[in-house]
């Protein structure tokens, strides 16, 4: 009988790293894409609104789009992606041992993440908080949660963050501690837990997926935490770092200058300098990143920018319906500011 | 590395092509020199990788405090506890559902199994049909099934069901407990005696038949010492007579004792899934009898119940034990299962260290340690069991 939780597929991507010969110092992993004419993108298993794939295999939501623009500044075809979809355990493991080229999945960014797993994070695609679930009519906030019990994924930070939460406001809570998060959300909506509890926007996914009546359900709102999510890439290959960095800074500029998929042509026209110079129409500033001066426009073209991927997958158009809030842009009160493209 | 040593001459073999021996001994060196060649070159080769990746490495983790909490321990802890602790906490959680399970499991086991040679026609087929269920059902489903079973169909913490001090609801099965005082301890020390006291009394009453045919009473001489030795250690203790009771707060019963549905799905699933194989064991074992025995037993007057005890059942042990050994290291492994259904055992702690610290080979290595002490250890306790069953020539 093998351990089954301890998945397969860790334990390949494990063995991969035993096994795979002592590499040289500096992977070119654009080289390596390029030479594979596909991008190979850690996703979530399954997030409504952040990668999630349809019944014909298709990916899409926030973090599977950034996949798709950074495909589009490299390869110049936002298709040339390869989904591989990792659950908590597997992500850091995979994209140590080289399975995948960059980790799209909404993971929160920490000290101890970024600076002992041999990876960099890129940026920050969403900024998150860690949220309650509950039944509704019970409690109006978290801290009224004394004695109950909470349904968690395990191999998260939301882990400490609920033991933090609970010590530091003196109440106890019991945590039940899933490996899928599908069986966290199936024994919180069974009534095994009075509360689930994760990043807002996962509980909105869940909320907006697999509850049998959404509105029978509140997301509460008290924030435990800061869960800044954002892709990673491994260390050691610093040219690829900032090409992940700047498509990233790049779609959430296009945003700020008004540039759309829909009028990304036309705004190579544009008499603004700035616009001239994301778009490569005056300056070129993918030399820099060694890309052609088009990446930013294709990426723009292949998923909007950062606003738009943000209405398109979990703005409030969609079930999730999450407000734009700290999101937004910096000048519209929000935390998404890209220092400046020039 | 490996020094390969000349092997004491001896004037009739000689490490040479020719004899058989010389080349199983060629053989073998040859094979282990490999063996470790290979792991050598795993190991430092990951360590290299590693390094060369920035991945930090060392079992120094360990003496970091883990600061996540888990909903059911055995031993106390704080936010300061190490990651040992929280490892010990997943391996007594992990002891705790093995142990009770295999007991669990041997004795609704045999008695499935001595039910497959009832005359009783129902019985016997409801014993068949039973194993043919649960063993072929794989147990992971099972033990999902179990846990969907118990937080599904038993009601909310508000509506638990009630009899007297005891609840039963999805939060568990609740009951009182003693307050743990010097009284309990003395009392389990006083029992521990006794189970000592009633094996010396056992091979002395035995002793005693064989010399001179008369039998003594040694089940209730046994349960009187067990606990009266208990008794006493509690009376010396001060009597105490303390007793947590399990009270409804606002979300769930609190004081007391109790076992969550995780732990009750998990040792349900386990207990039934390989009690089906016991009692197979147990079946195989009692057929593997000879009718003659019966028989012999019968013409010496003895009456069906004893000639199972006395002469089928310690044949059919010689028989049973080997593959009742595996039988108690797969539940021992399959607990490892836990994890799917949310019960704090040593894998899924593991995951969760993993995942904080990022140390994935070290909290690996761990665990396949710890499972690997086990099995061994259950492997000694069972092989020593089975040396003493076997067949005694005189």
């Amino acid at each position: 009988m093998k351990l089954k939780s301890l998945n397969l597929s860790l334990a390949l991507a494990a063995v991969t790293i035993l096994a795979s010969a002592p590499a040289h110092a500096a992977s070119k992993t654009v080289d390596a894409i390029k030479a594979r004419g596909q991008l190979v993108c850690g996703v979530n298993t399954g997030l409504a609104g952040f990668s999630q794939a349809d019944s014909s295999g298709n990916w899409s939501g926030l973090d599977v789009d950034y996949c798709k623009a950074v495909a589009a500044a490299v390869l110049s075809d936002a298709s040339k992606v390869k989904y591989v979809p990792l659950n908590a355990q597997q992500r850091f493991t995979a994209l140590q041992s080289g399975e995948v080229d960059i980790l799209s999945r909404n993971t929160t960014g920490t000290l101890s993440r970024d600076a002992s797993l041999g990876l960099h994070f890129v940026g920050t695609s969403f900024y998150d908080g860690q949220g309650f679930m509950v039944a509704k009519g019970k409690i109006k906030s978290a801290k009224q949660l004394n004695g109950a019990a909470v349904c968690v994924q395990s191999g998260t930070t939301t882990e400490k963050n609920l033991t933090d939460f609970a010590r530091a406001n003196n109440i106890k809570i019991k945590p039940v501690v899933f490996e899928k998060v599908e069986a966290a959300t199936g024994a919180y909506f069974s009534g095994r837990c009075q509360a689930y509890t994760t990043d807002a926007s996962g509980l909105a996914s869940t909320r907006s997926k697999e509850a049998k009546v959404p509105e029978d359900h509140v997301i509460l709102s008290d924030l435990i935490s800061k869960e800044p999510l954002g892709p990673m890439v491994r260390r050691g290959d610093d040219e690829w770092l900032a090409i992940t960095k700047w498509v990233l800074n790049g779609l959430i500029e296009a945003e700020e200058y008004g540039i759309k998929q829909s009028n990304v042509e036309e705004m190579k026209k544009s008499s603004d300098p700035q616009v001239g110079r994301m778009l490569g129409s005056t300056e070129d500033l993918g030399k820099h990143l060694g890309l052609d001066k088009e990446w930013l426009a294709r990426a723009i073209a292949a998923t909007g920018n950062y606003g738009e991927i943000f209405e398109r997958n979990v703005g409030p158009k969609t079930p999730l319906n999450l407000p734009r809030g700290k999101n937004n842009l910096w000048n519209n009160g929000g935390l998404m500011y890209a220092p400046p493209l020039r | 590395m490996i020094e390969a040593r000349p092997l004491p001459k001896k004037k009739t073999r000689s490490i040479s092509w020719n004899s058989r021996e010389g080349r199983s001994v060629i053989y073998q060196i040859v094979a282990i020199a490999s063996v470790a060649g290979f792991i050598w070159l795993l190991v430092t080769n990951t360590l290299g990788n590693m390094r060369r990746r920035g991945i930090q490495s060392g079992y120094d983790f360990m003496f970091q405090p883990f600061g996540f909490d888990v909903s059911e321990t055995l031993i106390p802890y704080d936010v300061m506890s190490t990651y040992w602790t929280a490892f010990a906490i997943g391996l007594t959680n992990t002891l705790k559902v093995a142990i009770i399970g295999i007991v669990l499991a041997t004795l609704i086991g045999t008695m499935l199994g001595i039910g497959r040679f009832s005359t009783n026609f129902l019985v016997r087929k409801v014993c068949y049909v039973y194993v043919e269920i649960f063993r072929n059902i794989p147990v992971y489903l099972q033990l999902l099934i179990w846990y969907i079973v118990f937080t599904e169909t038993l009601p909310s913490m508000d509506e638990a069901w009630e009899v007297g001090p005891t609840f039963l609801s999805k939060g568990g099965f609740f009951f009182p407990w003693p307050n743990w005082e010097l009284g309990q301890s003395l009392a389990l020390l006083g029992m521990l005696l006794g189970v000592v006291g009633s094996y010396v009394y056992a091979r002395s009453a035995r002793r005693h038949f064989d010399l001179t045919g008369h039998s003594r009473p040694v089940l209730p001489v046994a349960f009187g010492i067990i606990v009266g030795l208990g008794v006493v250690g509690w009376l010396i203790g001060g009597a105490p007579m303390a007793w947590t009771l399990p009270e409804k707060g606002v979300f769930m019963v609190e004081g007391g004792a109790n076992f969550s549905p995780e732990f009750l799905a998990l040792l349900v699933g386990l207990v039934l899934y390989t009690a089906s194989f016991i009692a197979e064991i147990v079946r195989s074992g009692i057929a593997s009898v000879s009718q003659g025995q019966h028989e012999a037993a019968a013409s010496l007057g003895l009456t069906k119940s004893l000639s199972m005890r006395l002469v089928a059942l310690p044949q059919a042990l010689r028989v049973i034990i080997p593959p009742l050994t595996s039988q108690y290291l797969n539940l021992t492994k399959n607990s490892s299962l836990a994890v799917a259904i949310g019960y704090p055992d040593l894998v899924s702690i593991a995951n969760t260290s993993l995942n904080q610290t990022g140390r994935a080979i070290e909290a690996l290595s761990i665990v396949m340690a710890v499972y690997l002490t086990l099995s061994l250890i259950t492997a000694l306790l069972m092989n020593w069991f089975n040396a003493s069953a076997a067949i005694q020539e005189r």
